[in-house]
């Protein structure tokens, strides 16, 4: 009986796991092992289907493309459609209009809550050099609603008010000065100058192009039209600066580039001032007015954010 | 375009001017616009019945315009100069007998008489926010506003109001409390009127009984609330507010009996169904929808790509059994009419109604409204 016993492959009993060993060394051992013959027989299955569509050649079912969240994302509604006419009428006669129309050139006042600390004075003056035309104000507890018609009186376009909490900026108000929409914003991820690796020098008085990737639905668009708006119309492209909005994911990421042409195909790109991303947590009618106003849209957290493929911007 | 608007039970106007009829039945949306030059100045400011037959739609314009949709039609019919925009927007209109009543934010309170040139006037008081009609007694109409308390006017008696409303007892401050009515609302088979205000709360006044105060003042959330509505079924009332909130509040001790949820953006319009326990809301978020008072689920969720600022239900039945209901959506685009209407694209719609329930009574809406949103919508995309 010992003989046969001896004989047969030392075998696991079935139903067993590798969690049930009780010596660590032993346990994380054998789940080494477990791993690596995992990891073989993938590989080997790769191999195979490698050489099966080598060996199909032309006849080979078409590469299976991988699903992403992006391509998943829940088809929304209100993505707007270039051609629609209704759209177009409303955005062409929205608060943003006289800008659009050249008819008033950006002015953006910076400030902050009260009483900011250094990361955020800091964050403030980059973010000043990179928005052509602004001009940063030290925030002495004034009131906003008292602020806002001394800005428009002072002909200001925009007012940006940056949050700090605990030495840190984190939340942002832009608000559209005559009668605009105030767009309220949480900021996260916020990198200076001198924390960014291989940088180029610092930003020209040029006005930078902007880029606004991925804006689709109808509050993606007022959104992106609100960003566009904060810059002078035309570009100088001496300067080679351009300022990306780039929307993924309704995380909206701020960046910061000069670009250079090397040839006709290859740029080389250097990142110059600050980064950062926002997302937006409500869109108000009117200027800033958070108890007596009127929403355009709110983030709600347990409607809106339950099904991970659904984006609103 | 006569039997689009005929079908349509929903009428909402919007901020760019365009009275947008929606069809739940034929799951489509129409535009409905003359002669295709919009302008931000005809923004519809209020909508309502011209007649109880509900065949015409009173639509009151931004700069002052006042004009009749025929519903079996499908066109204007007539415009009326009631006012200009230095008067302030329409704050609400009512037909009485055949006349016309405009009520304009400045306070201005006209009655236009058909055929003749002369109107009544009355100055309500500035800053008005709201004017409605009693639709039990059709010569009583309610004014209220901004620092402009709560009046009740007989308009066969103009000169003075049958009931004002006093302020509440001043706060445990000793200060005196702010009135801002936003909305109101007349209880039926009562005397009783209901109001929300800008501050959040929701009164009720009883103009029959001695006191001027409310009788029952209730609370809800932060936010100014802006629109409220009467449902068929006594005891509640539904109020929405600017952050995109729609509770259902009851009447007996002011508690919050449920929210609707579902809304982003501010409440602009919101109206009940006379019969069935349906409510429409339209607001700033681009959406009408539809929940059903019973269990306050979402029925119907229609993009329509203008702010909304007034919705108006018909009293027929919105949707229609089963047969005709069905989950895609076609494309209707035809061209301008030479009168100058122009039909434009309808809007695909989130169904949730089943194609294969011949029951068409709440029990089927309500168990497919839990399924309806985890469904994938088929759209037809041009």
């Amino acid at each position: 009986a010992k003989a046969d016993s001896v004989e047969e492959e030392a075998a696991f009993p079935p139903n067993f796991s590798v969690s049930e060993i009780k010596n660590k060394q032993r346990r994380h051992f054998m789940f080494m092992k477990l791993k690596q013959e995992k990891r073989k027989r993938k590989l080997e299955l790769k191999k195979k289907r490698k050489k099966e569509r080598e060996a199909l050649g032309d006849k080979a079912p078409p590469k299976e493309v991988p699903k992403t969240i992006e391509n998943q994302r829940i088809y929304d509604e209100t993505t707007v459609n270039p051609e629609d006419e209704e759209v177009a009428f409303d955005e062409g006669t929205d608060e943003f209009s006289s800008y659009f129309n050249r008819l008033t050139n950006p002015k953006v006042l910076i400030t902050t809550s009260d009483r900011p600390r250094g990361r955020t004075v800091r964050f403030c003056e980059q973010l000043s050099t990179a928005v052509p035309d602004s001009h940063v104000y030290y925030r002495r507890g004034l009131a906003l609603k008292r602020v806002i018609p001394q800005c428009i009186s002072r002909g200001f376009t925009f007012l940006i008010v940056i949050n700090e909490d605990r030495k840190v900026p984190n939340g942002m108000v832009l608000c559209h000065l005559p009668n605009g929409p105030t767009a309220h914003f949480k900021v996260s991820s916020v990198r200076l100058r001198k924390e960014m690796k291989r940088r180029g020098k610092d930003p020209t008085e040029h006005s930078p192009e902007v880029i606004l990737n991925n804006f689709t639905t109808r509050l993606g668009h007022s959104i992106g039209r609100m960003f566009a708006a904060l810059f002078p119309h035309d570009p100088q492209f001496i300067g080679r600066q351009v300022a990306t909005f780039h929307n993924q994911r309704d995380f909206i990421f701020f960046r910061f580039h000069r670009y250079i042409f090397k040839n006709e195909k290859k740029v080389g790109i250097q990142e110059l001032g600050p980064r950062f991303t926002l997302k937006l947590r409500s869109l108000q009618k009117g200027t800033f007015d958070s108890k007596y106003g009127e929403y355009e849209w709110v983030h709600k957290r347990h409607e809106m954010d339950s099904s991970r493929r659904k984006f609103h911007l | 375009m006569a039997s689009k608007s005929q079908s349509c039970s929903i009428w909402v106007g919007s901020e760019t001017g365009i009275l947008k009829g929606v069809s739940l039945s034929k799951q489509q949306a129409f535009n409905f616009c003359e002669m295709s030059c919009l302008s931000r100045d005809q923004e519809v400011c209020v909508l309502e019945w011209g007649d109880p037959l509900e065949s015409e739609v009173l639509v009151g314009c931004a700069n002052g315009t006042v004009k009749a949709f025929s519903t079996e039609k499908g066109i204007f019919t007539e415009s009326k100069e009631c006012g200009d925009a230095t008067q302030g927007k329409f704050t609400g209109l009512a037909m009485m007998d055949g006349s016309l009543v405009t009520c304009a934010e400045s306070g201005i309170l006209k009655v236009w008489k058909e055929g003749c040139t002369d109107t009544i006037e009355i100055n309500v008081g500035n800053g008005v926010c709201r004017m409605r009609q009693n639709p039990s007694r059709r010569s009583q109409v309610a004014t209220g506003g901004k620092e402009n308390p709560l009046k009740v006017w007989d308009l066969e008696r103009p000169d003075k109001a049958i009931f004002t409303a006093k302020n509440v007892k001043n706060d445990w401050l000793d200060l005196r409390v702010p009135v801002w009515v936003r909305d109101i609302g007349f209880i039926p088979d009562s005397d009783k009127i209901v109001t929300c205000t800008g501050y959040h709360q929701m009164r009720v006044y009883d103009p029959s009984s001695p006191q001027r105060r409310p009788v029952l003042e209730a609370e809800f959330g932060e936010y100014p609330l802006t629109a409220l509505s009467l449902p068929a079924s006594q005891g509640t009332v539904v109020v929405g507010n600017t952050h995109g909130q729609l509770a259902v509040l009851d009447l007996r001790k002011g508690l919050v009996r449920g929210c609707l949820k579902g809304l982003a953006g501010g409440v602009r319009g919101l109206q009940c169904h006379p019969t069935l326990p349906l409510v429409a809301s339209c607001g700033l978020d681009r959406f009408l929808r539809v929940h059903s008072l019973e269990d306050r689920s979402l029925l119907h969720k229609v993009y329509l790509k203008s702010r909304l600022n007034c919705v108006l239900l018909s009293s027929r039945n919105l949707e229609l059994s089963g047969a005709d209901l069905s989950g895609e959506v076609e494309e209707v685009k035809q061209e301008g009419e030479e009168d100058g209407e122009t039909d434009e694209v309808w809007d695909a719609m989130e169904t949730v109604t089943d194609k294969t329930n011949k029951r068409a009574t709440e029990k089927a809406a309500e168990e497919n409204a839990v399924k309806g949103p985890k469904k994938r919508r088929k759209v037809a995309k041009k």
